[in-house]
């Protein structure tokens, strides 16, 4: 029998995944960052479930040191597919006192941002939360399932995690327990770009090389914003660059480039050297930086 | 381009880490940070050489204990394939996780240490990826620096596994002599082991054709969700939606909905603005009927002309993955594609001792523990053998105590 084309059998995968959440969860919810990621997964939802529409609304957990394309994108978006969303600000957390804000120059809401995650969670009740983490990214995330269960702590164990057999996912939880679901688990970041040139999905501008005041930080380019705690020692310069991945602004590095169209952009990862979780300062900590913000309850 | 799901099995003594990071390294998929954190970290072979094994270990708790504990998943892709490695670790009490590995991939990857040559953990992982159906295997004579390349060495290994591939069913099996540590025939041939006129590991990865069953026939589709939008202009659409677990479907055959039996005709295959004329195995899709017939989730499309048994009393093998033991009084979940029943084992048959392969009576079932039993399910299943359908012939059960996947089920006979 012939096989499918990767892209195919990928683009399959993931819709299966999506339907097993409609149909094995009461209060699904999609995790929607405004990322290329989960740009992708609102593709792969439309295939799934159209005409109808999606059994689940999407949830944005707001930083509030967001890109501004990035909210303009989204909310063209929600526009577009006439879908629901719901925002969780991490301001809010902030000004009710759950969370403290960081201090000194490489300060970040980035950490804090998991604790409005789960408040959000546990406010709308929602059991499955899908994701557009992969497993290419990172280590700890090499050894995540697809449906990954987390206790009502939000916290991942990775030695108790569900044996995952064929494509059986067992969704089965206890109350207050929910599973994160992540239907593009098998997709590297070249998989994802080159179904997005495949399917001609519009991105956040950002994406794409641009001029932007940037300052040098640990070897990274990071976007001058307000944002962004800056002393003496930190020079504005004018660069061409873009960015690979959207996060918080604080914790998103830029990298310099040309790359206007996609086409270039995918010549430019195939030739890379350093993978995108490289422009995260995130994950720079320690070597466990993601293993212990996941047990922790991050995405 | 297509992608190959491979498995490896071996234990860390085997040097199955240093053979994956090996691969990565060699075929240039790690990347210049991801380098950077492999020299940071302060682990060196014995000759001052990064030790690649550290770019599968990925847990903190692992690396504390030098062990691998669980499935990795790694990725990479030359010009000819991608690939998808699950790496499993080779340790008695860890026969859950390879289990888990190998149900979903198209290869296995059995490394044998030179110096030992076939020993008791060969035999369990060859067992395992025979139970699982894998249909073909490359054995990995590792160390080979450590014989010095000597091809006798190599020859009394292939010799002695093929004895074993014929006790355990093992159809396809290819031989590569490999120093992992030294990189001798697995990107590269080697010099030292000219002797070998076979292909290197990933060349071969690259181009081997993985036999697939002959299921043309055997068209299934489990209903995973109904599309029903109830909108003024789409008051009559229903759609169903699910992914072709084998064989293929097009517009004009005549269906069988299982388990109610009743038939009708496909109308249109649709996925989201395009109309396939046919969906191919594998594929996720939205399929209309002619007839309104009552169709939800759990229920499985057939072809007309081919279909599977349908019944409540199955034979099936078992691997117990769960720490409290199978109770047979006990009422557990099973999980057959999008089919979710109860259902309880009415009968253990018989244990298979791993190491020996031979047959044991013992009325305990424990954690890794694999053999025969009869289950019992509530509602009637439309499955196929797994011998015959992998895709269709498989179960998972689950503990309704604890809501955790504790056993696999593997079809084998229709028991009523």
């Amino acid at each position: 029998m012939k096989q499918l084309d990767y892209l195919d059998e990928l683009e399959a995968e993931a819709i299966h995944i999506l339907r097993e959440v409609a149909g094995q969860f009461e209060k699904p919810a999609l995790l929607f960052s405004g990322g290329k990621d989960s740009i992708t997964l609102v593709r792969l939802a439309e295939k799934a479930f159209r005409p109808g529409k999606f059994p689940f609304p999407l949830v944005h957990i707001d930083t509030g040191h967001n890109f501004e394309e990035t909210i303009i994108y989204r909310d063209n978006m929600i526009k577009r597919i006439g879908e629901k969303l719901i925002v969780g600000y991490v301001q809010d957390d902030i000004d009710n006192g759950r969370v403290v804000e960081q201090k000194g120059k490489n300060a970040s809401r980035n950490q804090l941002q998991t604790v409005t995650l789960l408040n959000t969670i546990a406010k709308h009740q929602f059991d499955a939360c899908i994701g557009g983490a992969r497993r290419d990214e990172e280590k700890a995330r090499a050894k995540e399932r697809i449906f990954s269960v987390r206790d009502e702590f939000g916290q991942w164990d990775p030695k108790r995690q569900r044996p995952e057999l064929w494509n059986i996912y067992n969704g089965k939880i206890h109350k207050g327990e929910n599973v994160r679901v992540f239907p593009i688990s098998n997709w590297t970041e070249l998989d994802v770009w080159n179904y997005i040139r495949r399917e001609k999905i519009e991105l956040p501008t950002i994406y794409f090389a641009h001029e932007r005041d940037v300052i040098t930080r640990n070897g990274q380019l990071m976007a001058a914003s307000p944002f962004l705690n800056m002393d003496d020692e930190d020079v504005v310069e004018r660069r061409n660059v873009r960015f690979r991945t959207v996060g918080d602004m604080t914790c998103t590095a830029a990298v310099e480039s040309y790359a206007f169209e996609i086409d270039n952009i995918i010549d430019e990862i195939s030739a890379s050297r350093v993978s995108e979780r490289g422009a995260r300062m995130d994950d720079k900590v320690s070597e466990a930086a993601m293993e212990d913000r996941k047990k922790g309850g991050y995405f | 381009m297509n992608i190959l799901k491979f498995l490896t099995a071996g234990s860390v003594d085997d040097g199955k880490s240093t053979l994956i990071g090996r691969l990565l390294y060699d075929s240039g998929a790690i990347l210049v940070d991801q380098l950077e954190a492999l020299q940071r970290s302060n682990r060196k072979n014995d000759d001052g050489t990064i030790d690649l094994a550290i770019l599968t270990d990925g847990l903190k708790a692992e690396r504390e204990q030098g062990i691998t504990i669980d499935v990795a998943y790694k990725y990479f892709q030359t010009d000819k394939r991608k690939f998808i490695i699950a790496d499993t670790p080779g340790h008695i009490q860890y026969t859950r996780n390879m289990v888990t590995g190998a149900s979903n991939a198209g290869l296995a990857i059995i490394l044998i240490d030179a110096r030992k040559g076939v020993i008791e953990q060969t035999i369990r992982h060859s067992f395992l990826v025979a139970l699982l159906g894998l249909p073909q295997v490359v054995v990995c004579v590792n160390k080979m620096d450590m014989v010095d390349y000597d091809e006798a060495v190599f020859n009394k290994i292939v010799s002695d596994y093929k004895v074993l591939a014929a006790k355990v069913g093992l159809k396809n099996v290819a031989y590569i002599p490999v120093s992992a540590l030294k990189g001798d025939n697995i990107v590269h041939s080697s010099e030292r082991m000219s002797w070998f006129k076979g292909s290197s590991l990933l060349p071969y990865l690259e181009t081997v054709e993985i036999p697939t069953d002959n299921l043309t026939e055997h068209a299934r589709f489990p209903v995973q969700w109904v599309v029903r939008p109830q909108t003024e202009e789409l008051h009559d659409y229903r759609g169903y939606a699910g992914r072709v677990s084998s064989g293929s479907f097009r517009v004009n055959d005549k269906v069988t909905v299982l388990p109610s039996g009743f038939t009708s005709t496909i109308s249109k295959i649709e996925l989201l603005d395009s109309e396939p004329e046919a969906a191919l195995s594998g594929m996720s899709v939205t399929i209309h009927l002619e007839d309104e017939i009552d169709i939800s989730r759990g229920d499985t499309l057939v072809s007309a002309k081919n279909k599977p048994h349908v019944s409540q009393l199955i034979e099936a093998d078992l691997c117990w993955m769960d720490t409290k033991p199978l109770d047979t009084t006990h009422t557990y979940f099973l999980q057959h594609n999008s089919k979710l029943t109860r259902c309880r084992i009415q009968e253990i048959l018989y244990k298979v001792n791993i190491n020996t392969l031979e047959q044991e009576f013992d009325e305990d079932f424990k954690l890794n523990d694999i053999g025969r039993i009869v289950v019992k399910t509530a509602d009637p299943l439309a499955f196929d053998l797994y011998q015959d359908n992998k895709a269709n012939g498989g179960a998972i059960l689950i503990d309704s105590r604890t809501n955790v996947t504790v056993g696999a089920l593997m079809f084998r006979a229709n028991a009523d």
